[in-house]
């Protein structure tokens, strides 16, 4: 089954999902999320991976050498940098839901609907 | 909702999702295998234009757009942590002076450990930006290490020190120009890839200590108005 | 060249002012960034009389460029975004109590992030300005971080909205690992013919994200959170143009990238469920609401869900509708926030019963709500009125059915406000102060540095313009709409013509339903509906629960 490490990225998404909709602490739902966001990561780069290849990067290998697939990389870093300013993002909103609701538990957070 | 309510459509969902990413995987080429069409297109681009680390060709040359957007995410969140974690109406700031925070009263050893380290890792963070067009690294993960580094003043000494070797107007326009220059460099002039480094290392940098400044600032400064 | 002049202006504006916006004074700031902003459409326009144009950027082909592609829907589009983007920055002249240059920043960067949205060719570049206009989405909903609900409101969509981004990724991954492809056009021509169940799961993981972004049900629980406490010009540009790019994009992934795979017959289906969910929901939703600017967003998950049904439906005529009813739609609802605005800027409230006939003095507002009320139900000749025809008329009689309730809830909700808030209308609720909702909901904060005197123009005109924009907008001949929509779609069709019987006497009954409806609302008592109530809980565990059971619906209506 050459195919398995592919559900790999599957099996992450749902534990973050499951992480943030089970979540009693909006910490912990945030980081749930890129949790979540990290099997993109895994996705992408186990989509690029090929056996025997090395990374691609010729500074101090033949051209011909095989490599990797680099634009998954590529991806992957942009993703990465995505993933960690929505963090910060949702992590300081999560401090002022803190500060002016005095709780971090969405189960105690008023709901939005009057 | 409930608790329970909330399990069974999650679990629905779940289920579902489970299935799905399963009919996907099936699908796909085999894991390892040699077939990489776009990837490989992009191999020769690179060494023709002396780009040694491909992936620096993609993201600064070939696909600089790519690279635009998220530049400019990065300048969205930081500037969102500006004025998200304002100090508003009803809360004071109090002067960094008036408490030292941070510890303090560390050991002089860890003291003497962080300013040694300080200039060793700027340094190191200059030079994984700067030879990110040839290595593994450039402007992002040079960044990163520049950003945090200063940080290190704070665990070594205290707030007030860090305050005041990181004034925020200067980082705030540093970082926004840097994504200026960088969305001119990546429009008009793709390609230059060691100076495109070199702003995104800039604003990396600045973004991640002005991101950081304001967390900084209200965890230790900010305090309900009494 | 002109394009990526066009893409780089606001960007680069707004790298300025973030830079200088501390030691600039606030005219200047207005100024720069109305400015370009205007030089932003300008550029547009001329694009958009250029015709057709794909731009490589960078100098790169085919093989492994980025192309920017301005074709008539897409540069329209954009256009639409700019010129509500332009009104959004006039109203927020003397409105806000600036922080710096960070609002004005973050109009000029979500403006461009969106115009770069509908006018990249690549798929990843597609989630990377996605991704983008919703970071800078939730810092401007975010914008006002001393209200709690705010705060509470950005969390929400930051964290419903991001994950359906994620949803977007996986399948763009699993599109790459396919075919090695990025582009629309390149993918489209890899997988022609390919029927396998795998691209379908792609299918649907790519539109996940979008159709969080469009609030289809059941995706749709952020906006009403995000609406409800964000800013009023940002308001504007939510309801007005952001969330019906999310539309755009189901329609030209599935056309440009998918059509030759994914079997039209099962997209109809599920597109058709999505959106029908969404505008009848929307519309009872935006009944029982009494917070107006909650109402509205109800209001426009109903029409987006319309939108959706323009677009699943995957007949020309239908996306000339759909075209014609984004840019009626934007007008009429950024219009109507404004009046929204208006009536938070002078009373402190946007609660329909608080507000009883203490609008009767507001004249300009009234029109604004009277006319936008006429606008959400289709009066003939707006722009909402010709789409929806277009629409009706392709899709047969239960999408004319769909139409009219949808318009008709929905209007009739707006009429209602108007009744009651403007001509004084209906029995006073005053002693209704519910106990249970402390002042923070029921008190807002006018949103204005001090209280102004009176309402300054800059905060109406814009709305005024932009409601009879959207009223008038079904004049446009129906050629124009038409041509543009054909080279997208590919499928060539005669000018669509809305001006039918059946389209002037369903615009017609609309409007008297809505009047019935405003009517039934003033005398009768609205229905409490608990159990709706209780599904939008605010509770973020909900959301993602129900996102990740949307994904599952949307792969069973595709796969069976």
């Amino acid at each position: 089954m050459s195919q398995l490490p592919y559900l790999v990225p599957g099996w992450i998404l749902l534990v973050g999902i499951y992480g943030i909709v089970t979540s009693r602490n909006l910490v912990h739902a945030v980081v749930c999320l890129s949790v979540a966001q990290s099997a993109t990561y895994v996705l992408l780069l186990s989509v690029g991976y090929q056996r025997k290849a090395t990374a691609p990067v010729f500074s101090d290998i033949k051209p011909t050498r095989n490599v990797v697939d680099p634009l998954v990389q590529a991806m992957t870093l942009t993703d990465i940098v995505v993933g960690a300013t929505v963090t910060a993002l949702l992590l300081a909103l999560t401090v002022q839901v803190a500060k002016r609701r005095g709780t971090v538990d969405p189960d105690e957070l008023r709901s939005l609907e009057p | 909702m409930s608790p329970r309510g909330r399990l069974i459509v999650l679990a629905f969902g779940g289920t579902g999702l489970a299935v799905l990413f399963i009919l996907a995987a099936l699908g796909l080429p085999g894991f390892g295998g040699t077939s990489h069409p776009y990837g490989q297109r992009t191999l020769p681009n690179a060494v023709a234009r002396h780009t040694p680390n491909v992936i620096s060709s993609i993201n600064f040359d070939q696909r600089a757009f790519d690279t635009l957007g998220e530049e400019l995410i990065l300048m969205a969140s930081a500037l969102a942590a500006v004025v998200i974690l304002r100090t508003v109406r009803a809360e004071q700031e109090d002067a960094a002076g008036e408490h030292s925070y941070g510890p303090a009263q560390v050991y002089d050893a860890l003291r003497l450990t962080g300013y040694l380290l300080l200039p060793v890792t700027l340094m190191t963070g200059v030079y994984i930006v700067a030879h990110g067009y040839l290595s593994p690294g450039g402007g992002f993960q040079g960044g990163v290490i520049l950003g945090s580094a200063i940080h290190l003043i704070y665990l070594s000494g205290d707030y007030p020190a860090l305050a005041r070797i990181r004034p925020i107007p200067v980082f705030e326009a540093g970082e926004a120009l840097a994504a200026g220059a960088f969305v001119i460099l990546a429009l008009g002039f793709a390609g230059q890839v060691t100076a495109m480094n070199a702003v995104v290392g800039l604003e990396v940098g600045c973004a991640v200590v002005l991101t950081l400044a304001k967390f900084f600032e209200q965890a230790l400064l900010v305090r309900k108005q009494t | 060249m002109i394009l990526q002049i066009a893409i780089g202006l606001p960007f680069t504006v707004a790298t300025l002012l973030a830079a200088t916006g501390r030691w600039l004074p606030r005219v200047a700031v207005d100024a720069l960034a109305t400015l370009t902003v205007s030089a932003l459409a300008v550029l547009l326009g001329v694009v958009l009389a250029g015709g057709d144009t794909t731009v490589w950027l960078g100098g790169w082909g085919e093989g492994v460029g980025i192309p920017l592609v301005a074709d008539e829907v897409s540069t329209g589009l954009a256009l639409t975004v700019t010129v509500v983007a332009l009104a959004a920055l006039v109203v927020s002249w003397r409105y806000f109590a600036e922080v710096q240059a960070i609002f004005h920043t973050l109009v000029l960067l979500f403006t461009g992030a969106m115009c770069a949205f509908v006018l990249t060719g690549d798929l990843f570049d597609s989630f990377v300005f996605f991704e983008l206009m919703s970071v800078v989405a939730y810092a401007l909903t975010g914008y006002q971080s001393e209200e709690p609900d705010t705060v509470h409101g950005a969390l929400n969509f930051g964290i419903v909205n991001s994950l359906g981004a994620y949803f977007t990724l996986m399948g763009i991954g699993l599109v790459y690992a396919r075919t090695g492809q990025l582009g629309f056009v390149a993918i489209g021509r890899q997988l022609h013919g390919d029927h396998s169940t795998m691209v379908t799961v792609a299918f649907a993981l790519i539109c996940t994200g979008f159709l969080v972004k469009a609030a289809a049900v059941p995706f749709h629980f952020w906006l009403a959170d995000a609406h409800a406490v964000a800013p009023t010009p940002v308001c504007m540009l939510f309801s007005g143009v952001m969330v019906e790019l999310g539309v755009y994009a189901v329609a030209r992934t599935y056309l440009t990238s998918f059509a030759g795979a994914v079997p039209a017959g099962a997209v109809r289906v599920s597109l058709i469920t999505f959106g029908s969910a969404a505008a009848l929901l929307g519309g009872v939703m935006c009944v029982l609401q009494r917070h107006i600017k909650r109402l509205l967003a109800y209001s426009t998950i109903s029409h987006v869900g319309l939108l959706l049904v323009g677009v699943g439906l995957l007949h020309e005529d239908a996306l000339a509708g759909a075209a014609w009813y984004l840019a009626g739609h934007a007008g009429v609802k950024a219009g109507l926030f404004v009046g929204a605005g208006a009536l938070l800027n002078r009373f402190e409230t946007v609660d329909e019963h608080d507000l009883h006939g203490r609008g009767r003095s507001m004249h300009v507002a009234g029109t604004i709500f009277l006319l936008g009320g006429m606008g959400l139900a289709g009066l003939p000749p707006s722009g909402t009125w010709a789409g929806k025809a277009l629409i009706e008329e392709s899709g047969g009689h239960w999408v004319l059915a769909l139409g009219v309730t949808a318009s008709a809830l929905t209007a009739g909700a707006v009429l209602r406000v108007w009744l009651r808030v403007f001509r004084g209308a209906g029995p006073p609720r005053p002693g209704e102060a519910e106990p249970s909702q402390p002042d923070a909901t029921r008190h807002k904060d006018a949103e204005t540095e001090f209280k102004l005197s009176r309402l300054p123009w800059t905060m109406l005109a814009p709305g005024v313009l932009l409601v009879l924009a959207g009223l008038l907008l079904g004049l446009v001949p129906g050629g124009v709409i038409g041509r543009a929509v054909e080279p997208f779609t590919h499928l060539p069709g005669p000018a669509p013509a809305p001006w039918t019987v059946t389209g002037v006497a369903s615009g017609a009954l609309a409007v008297v339903l809505a009047f019935a409806v405003a009517v039934f609302g003033l005398r009768g008592h609205v229905p409490r509906a608990a159990l709706l109530h209780r599904l939008h809980s605010g509770h973020v565990g909900d959301y993602v629960a129900w996102l990740a059971a949307g994904v599952t619906i949307f792969g069973l209506l595709l796969l069976t």
